[in-house]
């Protein structure tokens, strides 16, 4: 037997694998394939204040072993999130859940993460300044070490919940910014978000995208994504969620070499629904492969 | 929805762009003519979406109608039996039959035809007389009028060069009928604009967009209806026309 379970910030989880933000709605489109209760737990669709209908279609765009989407954080907003999804999920999913929190000014932060800390079902607030898709939000608050510390500090002083903050690898330095969280009080760092990437179509000689851009992300970007992840881990001493282009039990394991103590699982769930549940099921397997009898004592094991 | 294997049967081109493909497996999630698939094609990171034309619950196989347009659909034009394919199944919500009337119109352009054929048989079978008529740009683009004649169905054809049928749109042929109970449409978004305008009746349409699951959960392909937003995936394809925001 093997052990899976990792703690995130006195969370115990089953096992690593969690699903990434707006790869997975509310949750209940998969609870109709299989028992969402395996998985270690999900971060669910960045919530907003207010409700959003996100960008104009196309928003999505193939790539060679990856996708662009410029959704723009569609979500019905906070309230709604509170009153309609997360009862339905309550249904569906019984372990402490990740709320994935996005906003377009540090009151509007605040604001959502204060509401979403009193969900008894939130276990995690995972908190987005990296979306690459919305304009005067999003990506620009995790583009400077300083406006990072702010959010963090604002979230982290209505919240008794841990606090973990989504990077953005569309930056100089991710390690800096990192490093500016922690010390505002991050209990964690959940990294990367999507790579901002673009496609034009030849026919029409125009982008693909109706809003040009979007955030590139699948199996394309995990070598990105791992060095990062090994960046960060080295630099900070709080916890880090591996996240960028996992599709395998393999993928789990090299993220968790890198530094990562939980590994989130994104476009890969929009190909095969049931990508977790197969990573899931195999993780011991690969584990014995490589002689790995508990994931604890793998986690930054890659760092000499 | 359903995720299974499916074993190609036969794969020939129906025309210069048009391919018919024959596969056997599980189709019990499909449970709505208007229905898609949703196909993994090896070299190529999303699957592509492509609507039921006709399955056969009893001897468990399926039939696609799909163009070529790019390299994804390209490769699977390429693919001979018994190559096994991934296939998602059961997605979209369908036609509802059940307001068709006792005469109702199934307008088809070009690639969008396919849904209406198992349509077009469920309506027989229900007793139902449907009008079938069906979009083409020039005569050697024509696939399956000769199917839907052979259901029962009253078949219209228009051309845009005027090579076979009516000279111009699926529309110059529907200002000319007058007795009809609904409409059932699907093809390019002009055609269905078109269509909405000019019919006399309420109907459904169903919808295109460029899909990052096909099963609801990316909000990749949402659109705004006079209900809220829907995800054409999950919600649609098929919308009533009194919903439709253009």
């Amino acid at each position: 037997m093997v052990n899976t379970k990792v703690t995130l910030s006195g969370i115990t989880l089953d096992n690593p694998v969690i699903p990434a933000s707006g790869t997975f709605g509310y949750g209940y489109e998969f609870a109709e394939l299989y028992d969402i209760n395996i998985l270690g737990s999900f971060s669910f669709k960045g919530t907003t204040k207010e409700p959003r209908f996100g960008n104009p279609t196309p928003r999505i765009a193939e790539c060679p072993s990856g996708m662009i989407n410029s959704v723009g954080l569609q979500n019905p907003g906070v309230e709604k999130v509170i009153t309609e999804e997360l009862p339905k999920l309550a249904k569906c999913f019984h372990k402490p859940v990740i709320a994935n929190i996005s906003g377009f000014s540090v009151e509007e932060y605040a604001y959502t993460c204060e509401k979403l800390d009193k969900a008894p079902q939130v276990g995690i607030l995972e908190v987005n300044v990296s979306c690459p898709n919305v304009h005067h939000g999003g990506m620009s608050f995790g583009t400077s070490p300083e406006a990072a510390a702010e959010i963090t500090k604002a979230v982290k002083a209505v919240t008794s919940k841990p606090v973990y903050i989504k990077l953005s690898p569309n930056v100089t330095d991710i390690v800096s910014i990192a490093k500016a969280c922690e010390d505002a009080g991050a209990d964690g760092i959940s990294l990367i978000n999507t790579l901002m990437g673009m496609r034009i179509d030849l026919k029409t000689k125009k982008p693909v995208i109706a809003n040009k851009m979007g955030g590139f992300s699948g199996s394309a970007i995990f070598p990105v994504a791992l060095r990062m992840v090994y960046q960060v881990a080295e630099a900070v001493t709080v916890p880090v969620m591996g996240i960028g282009g996992v599709s395998s039990a393999e993928d789990v394991l090299e993220m968790m070499l890198a530094g990562a103590t939980a590994v989130q699982v994104g476009a890969a769930n929009l190909v095969d629904p049931f990508i977790c549940k197969k990573i899931i099921e195999d993780l011991p397997r690969v584990m014995e492969k490589y002689h790995i009898k508990d994931l604890n004592d793998i986690i930054g094991g890659a760092h000499i | 929805m359903k995720q299974s294997i499916f074993t190609i049967q036969s794969n020939e081109k129906l025309t210069d762009t048009v391919c018919k493909m024959v596969l056997a497996g599980d189709v019990s999630a499909i449970t709505a003519p208007g229905q898609f698939v949703n196909i993994k094609i090896k070299g190529f990171f999303l699957r592509r979406p492509i609507s039921v034309c006709d399955y056969d619950e009893t001897a468990q196989t399926l039939t696609l109608l799909y163009k070529i347009v790019g390299k994804g659909t390209e490769a699977l034009s390429n693919m001979k039996p018994p190559h096994k394919l991934d296939i998602l199944t059961g997605l979209g919500n369908g036609y509802d039959t059940a307001l068709s009337g006792e005469k109702p119109l199934l307008i088809g352009g070009g690639v969008g035809i396919p849904p209406l054929y198992r349509l077009a048989k469920n309506l027989i079978a229900g007793g139902k007389q449907p009008i079938v008529i069906l979009g083409f740009n020039t005569k050697s683009e024509i696939f399956y009028a000769e199917e839907f004649e052979k259901l029962g169905a009253e078949v219209h054809i228009a051309t845009a060069d005027g090579s076979l049928g009516t000279k111009g749109f699926v529309t110059d042929v529907l200002k000319a009928l007058t007795d009809y109970t609904y409409f059932y449409t699907c093809g390019p978004e002009p055609m269905l604009k078109a269509i909405s305008d000019c019919a006399v009746t309420e109907g459904q349409l169903s919808f295109e967009e460029r899909m990052g699951c096909g099963f609801g959960a990316c909000m990749g392909c949402s659109c705004q209806t006079k209900y809220g937003s829907k995800r054409i995936c999950k919600d649609g394809p098929v919308l009533k026309k009194e919903e439709i925001i253009w």
